[in-house]
């Protein structure tokens, strides 16, 4: 085979290109310095970067499941707020049966303690995802108005059944001693509990990356999500793919819920349906189907509001709305726009 | 001819409301290639991915080496033994080339001696491992994949189109490339509109208009017989580039 016929270029991945691909990273650095210049003081922008931090990483948690979930079958799920709710409820009930691990001052007690309780609420909403995708979604594959009615009606239903088994009234979740606080550093007085939710996040996030990039069910994700027709053709059931995603975007949720009850202090049953708003937002901002886009969408929507709560509190949750508008002018189909086959 | 490969008879396929395949019978013997030709919009493509289980037909028999296989999933005919170039190539633009060709050894690990048979076939792949194939140039993408089809040993692959918007000198390194697969005793059936590709490869072929096939015989009498070629085809206005 003549190899000068076939060797000529890689395409060259031209410097306008990569930018256009690198563009993206630079938002969230940007953003924190425009934050800086807003806000002047740097002890106070510090606090409100870790809060924003912390917040767009938890959002992120509960996003990424929802994401790749529509990128890989094309489903509109929702019903995705029912497993964060749930997921609080789990997590809190843990946390209570272990009050004594909790009220105890060694780190190593409390930090077992909100693991067993994230293990226990992502098993519980892994189990329920399992349920959801058999029951309520599997039916309408393809039908995205149906999609739409029916997860909508599972959130309710499952809201109901919070009702049910802890009542109708919110409830108070004691964070663990060793997370109750703050530390100052650099003047900034910086709240313990973010710091850990920053962590976890982090650690989710490069976790769900390597998984991603470097596993063989990773790979065939990411194929799925661009074409996947051709992965069935290869000899993979994408159903069944899709099944466990579904139950790890789920789990992922329950743990985001745990998250975000220690990170308020307080969970209701709607406190999953009312996140989504955040969490659609950041899909949309990062492109449906991307985890890089929507882990940068949820850092900025963290940042932003925390700015903004402290800048112009009463625009606050429109600014993030306007971020989106911002976003989808300058790249109609999200950050990182997921390629289709077809 | 004793018992062909794969065989479909009256096979019909609707997408949506739209009656596409209207009867295709089609025989593909064991081993060699058999061509399938046809104006645009004739119902090939179609054919291939109601093979492959991606269009389900709606009425007819397919048999794949004695076994029904019409309405079977696709995953299921994958592992049959049917691999699969789409018109579109399918190519994970996102992944890089080494792993386009991990997934597509489903086996788990390679057959080294395999990869170098390939490698030596389409030398970019060798060359790009370790880029992105939505890198590739077109004619690239094209060899990724057939290499993917071919990385683990199949019965039958259905290629579309391979030489569809390639450079003459690219359309030639592939025209060499699937002679030299099909020496190997795999089954091809290819789609193919170039002339000239097609009948360089064919045993046989099978010509198709409006969601039939209107023609089956051998690539050597359609190859020499201008008047047959006008007749099935118009192809001496449109092909001869
Ligand atoms: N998704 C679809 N929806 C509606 N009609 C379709 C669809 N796909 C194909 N068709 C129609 O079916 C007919 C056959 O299409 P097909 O792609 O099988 O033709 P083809 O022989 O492969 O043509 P080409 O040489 O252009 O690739 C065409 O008339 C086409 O318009
Ligand atoms: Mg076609």
């Amino acid at each position: 085979m003549s190899e000068t016929a076939i060797r000529p270029k890689l395409v060259a991945a031209s410097a306008g290109d990569r930018l256009r691909k690198a563009a993206p990273l630079l938002l969230a650095p940007v953003m924190a310095l425009a934050g800086l210049i807003a806000i002047a003081d740097p002890a106070t922008w510090l606090t409100l970067t870790v809060a924003g931090l912390a917040m767009g990483l938890m959002i992120f948690i509960m996003a990424s499941g929802l994401t790749v979930v529509f990128g890989l079958m094309d489903v509109i799920n929702f019903g995705h707020g029912a497993f964060v709710s749930v997921g609080a409820f789990v997590g809190f009930t843990v946390l209570a049966w272990l009050a004594g691990w909790t009220e105890n001052p060694a780190v190593i007690m409390n930090l077992a303690a909100v693991f067993l309780a994230i293990l226990a609420s992502m098993a519980v909403t892994g189990v329920l995802g399992l349920a959801f995708e058999r029951v309520i979604v599997a039916p309408v594959y393809g039908h995205h108005l149906k999609q739409i009615l029916v997860t909508m009606g599972g959130l309710i239903v499952a809201q109901q059944l919070i009702h049910v088994v802890w009542g109708p009234d919110a409830i108070h979740v004691a964070r663990p001693q060793s997370l109750r606080g703050s530390v100052i550093v650099f003047d900034a007085v910086i709240e313990k509990y973010r710091l850990f939710a920053v962590a976890i996040g982090l650690v989710l996030f490069l976790g769900m990356r390597h998984v991603l990039r470097s596993t063989k069910v990773g790979l065939l994700v990411r194929a799925g999500v661009e074409n996947g027709e051709m992965v069935e053709a290869l000899g993979y059931r994408i159903r069944r793919l899709f099944l466990v995603v579904f139950m790890v975007g789920s789990a992922l949720a329950g743990l985001g819920g745990v998250m975000w009850g220690l990170y308020n202090e307080t969970i209701t049953a709607h406190m999953g349906s009312d996140l989504m708003v955040l969490v659609f937002i950041v899909v949309i901002i990062g492109g449906l189907g991307s985890i890089e886009g929507c882990f940068i969408g949820a850092l900025l929507v963290g940042l932003l509001s925390n700015y903004m709560t402290f800048l112009a509190p009463k625009v606050a949750l429109v600014s993030t709305i306007a971020l989106m508008v911002g976003v989808l002018m300058w790249r109609p189909e999200g950050l990182y726009p997921v390629v289709k086959a077809k | 001819m004793a018992d062909p490969l794969l065989t479909l008879s009256g096979v019909h396929t609707h997408i949506g409301p739209y009656h596409i395949l209207q009867g295709v019978d089609l025989v593909v013997p064991r081993g060699g290639v058999s061509v399938l030709l046809g104006r645009n919009g004739a119902g090939k493509s179609t054919t291939l991915r109601t093979i492959m289980g991606l269009l389900k037909p709606s009425r007819g028999e397919i048999r794949f080496d004695g076994r029904l296989i019409g309405g079977t999933p696709t995953p299921a005919i994958s592992r049959a033994g049917i691999a699969y170039v789409p018109e579109n190539m399918g190519v994970f633009s996102d992944l890089t080339v080494g792993e386009n060709m991990q997934l597509a050894a489903t086996q788990g690990a390679f057959d080294a001696t395999r990869l170098s048979w390939i490698k030596a076939l389409f030398p970019p792949i060798a060359t790009f491992w370790e880029k992105p194939a939505g890198t590739l140039s077109g004619g690239q993408k094209q060899m990724l994949a057939v290499a993917r089809a071919i990385i683990e040993p199949r019965r039958l692959i259905l290629i579309d189109e391979p030489s569809k918007g390639l450079a003459p000198a690219i359309v030639t390194a592939m025209t060499r490339a699937l002679g030299e697969l099909k020496e190997t005793d795999t089954t091809i059936l290819l789609v193919e509109q170039n002339f000239a590709m097609a009948s360089a490869l064919g045993d046989t072929v099978s010509v198709m208009d409006d969601g039939r096939v209107v023609h089956a015989g051998d690539m050597a009498e359609l190859s020499g017989d201008a008047g047959m070629q006008e007749r099935l085809m118009g192809l001496s206005l449109e092909v001869h580039q």
